[in-house]
């Protein structure tokens, strides 16, 4: 087993961006599209990794809020937002430019990798993953050089 | 869904799925397959590193190249290589592109202690990669940037003293590589392209102990244990025909995470019959500066030349008027220092004989 000795340096955020190549790395903001905070909505971070913050106004994390369940669904019970809501809500209101460098479809680009609260999405149901309140999911494009 | 467990010490909550194997593994189990890979890569036949070996990384300050320091550090030490570690990086000379990422390239010096060295282009050439573009506009300049990066890694290891430099090039970098030999032909490199370690008898030894290392693994390792490194695109003309030979790769991994490792594995199985071999240029020394190359001038001191007179077509074409000199008035690079007997004289420029093979063909076509 890997003991936790081996670690060299623990202060960094393995993302691939500098708090000086991000535009406002601490800012949360609040598209005007989202629903305000209240009973029936939920709170989701973002953060881009590998150089997508590039195509989110520069900025690296986010703080969301979106409706609790699917608005204008017929769905009977009504049907929890998943990240494949998520994933359309981002293109609709956080997306700033080349919409084609993140999305694919419904789901995100290949060569994108999720994280939802720190684990691989490919173990979490991908786009049909329910999101809760405080959920923390992390994007980071693999497509930048190395 | 409920937490999925680690389907190694099945105890602890998987949070990466592999994609060479479809396993779902704990976070720390993880490191462990992901090194241990590593070395075993590293330590397969007869082992790329010899005990005592200095060793110079080339590093660019993005993930592969991060997380291949941090690695080799860790391993280094984990199963007592007894290497000497260096850091190499090169400027290019373009204005917000690598000013960044040689920042992060400092910071790891401090970070794992290791020496660093810094060669630019404007040192070595007399042209930042700023100032190549302004003269031969945006759709060839990669041509220029591969051609200088190679000679300026071999040139700064030289001078560190080393033997061998390791790169971060990784499964799916090589993956491409093996499709895009394919689609042009490049039968010389597709033979070569594979290796774990290429050394022709003159250069330093170059070594990828990361060629079956997923990126989506590297990124994950670099997130997991939060190194510092710096993600960013070149902004002049990214590699297009890369970039699609990428695209396809990602598609094919989306479909079946193996298609990576089986394309390497394909490309090993290429081999070329000695009668073909026999037909490629053999390599000699650069009559100008000394570095290795397969016709009178290199290829760093043709393209040069092309530079200097104002000739960037004809740079690429690679015409070659056999005149050892440079024009005067022209700046030159300076002598490759590590092979001094190997220095040529206007009789063994004589005694070579000029082939015209398939190299020169693999040329005319990649450089479009």
């Amino acid at each position: 087993m890997a003991s936790t000795s081996d670690d060299i340096i623990k202060n960094s955020n393995g993302l691939g961006y500098t708090a000086s190549s991000a535009a406002h790395p601490e800012t949360l903001i609040k598209p005007p599209a989202a629903p305000s905070k209240g009973q029936d909505t939920i709170e989701v971070r973002l953060e881009f990794g590998g150089g997508l913050h590039l195509l989110f106004s520069s900025q690296p994390r986010h703080t969301i809020n979106l409706p609790r369940f699917v608005p204008d669904s017929d769905a009977s019970p009504p049907q929890p937002v998943n990240m494949r809501y998520l994933v359309k809500w981002m293109k609709g209101n956080l997306l700033s430019e080349r919409e084609e460098m993140f999305g694919d479809g419904d789901g995100v680009r290949p060569g994108i990798l999720v994280l939802i609260n720190d684990a691989d999405w490919e173990l979490e149901g991908e786009l049909e993953y329910e999101l809760r309140d405080r959920d923390e999911v992390v994007f980071i494009s693999t497509l930048h050089g190395g | 869904m409920p937490p999925t467990p680690c389907s190694l010490c099945h105890t602890a909550r998987a949070l990466v799925k592999r994609p060479k194997t479809g396993q779902p593994v704990c976070k720390d189990c993880f490191f462990e397959v992901f090194e241990t890979e590593v070395h075993n890569t590293i330590i397969e036949g007869d082992g790329i590193f010899a005990r005592g070996e200095s060793v110079a990384i080339g590093a660019s300050g993005g993930k592969d190249s991060t997380v291949l320091a941090h690695v080799l550090s860790v391993l280094n030490k984990r199963y007592d290589y007894g290497l000497d570690l260096y850091l190499l990086s090169i400027d290019e000379g373009i204005t917000g592109y690598r000013d960044d990422s040689l920042e992060t390239v400092k910071q790891n010096q401090v970070e794992y202690g290791l020496p660093l060295k810094i060669l630019s282009y404007n040192d070595l050439y007399g042209w930042t990669m700023d100032k190549i573009v302004e003269q031969v506009g945006r759709r060839n300049n990669c041509t220029f940037c591969g051609v200088f990066r190679r000679q300026a890694l071999d040139r700064g290891a030289a001078q560190l003293g080393v033997d061998h430099i390791v790169t971060g090039h990784n499964a799916d970098d090589i993956a491409e590589t093996v499709l895009m030999n394919i689609m042009r032909g490049d039968i010389a490199r597709l033979g070569r392209c594979t290796a774990v370690t290429t050394q022709s008898e003159d250069t330093i030894k170059r070594s990828k102990p990361f060629k079956y290392a997923y990126e989506k693994e590297i990124v994950m390792y670099a997130y997991f244990k939060k190194l510092t490194y710096f993600s960013t695109e070149c902004i002049y003309s990214p590699d297009a025909y890369r970039g699609h030979a990428r695209v396809f790769l990602k598609d094919l991994e989306a479909i079946r995470p193996s298609a990576i490792v089986d394309i390497i594995h394909s490309g090993e199985q290429f081999v070329l019959e000695q009668n073909v071999q026999k037909g490629m240029k053999a390599m000699q020394t650069c009559l100008r500066c000394g570095y290795i190359s397969s016709n009178d001038l290199c290829k760093a001191c043709a393209l040069l030349e092309g530079l200097e007179s104002g000739l960037d077509r004809s740079a690429l074409r690679q015409t070659q008027d056999n005149s050892s000199a440079a024009p005067t008035g022209h700046r030159t690079i300076p002598k490759f220092e590590r092979y001094s007997s190997g220095t040529s004289t206007p009789q063994d420029k004589a005694l070579a004989q000029p082939t015209e093979g398939i190299e020169r063909a693999v040329q005319a076509i990649e450089i479009r």
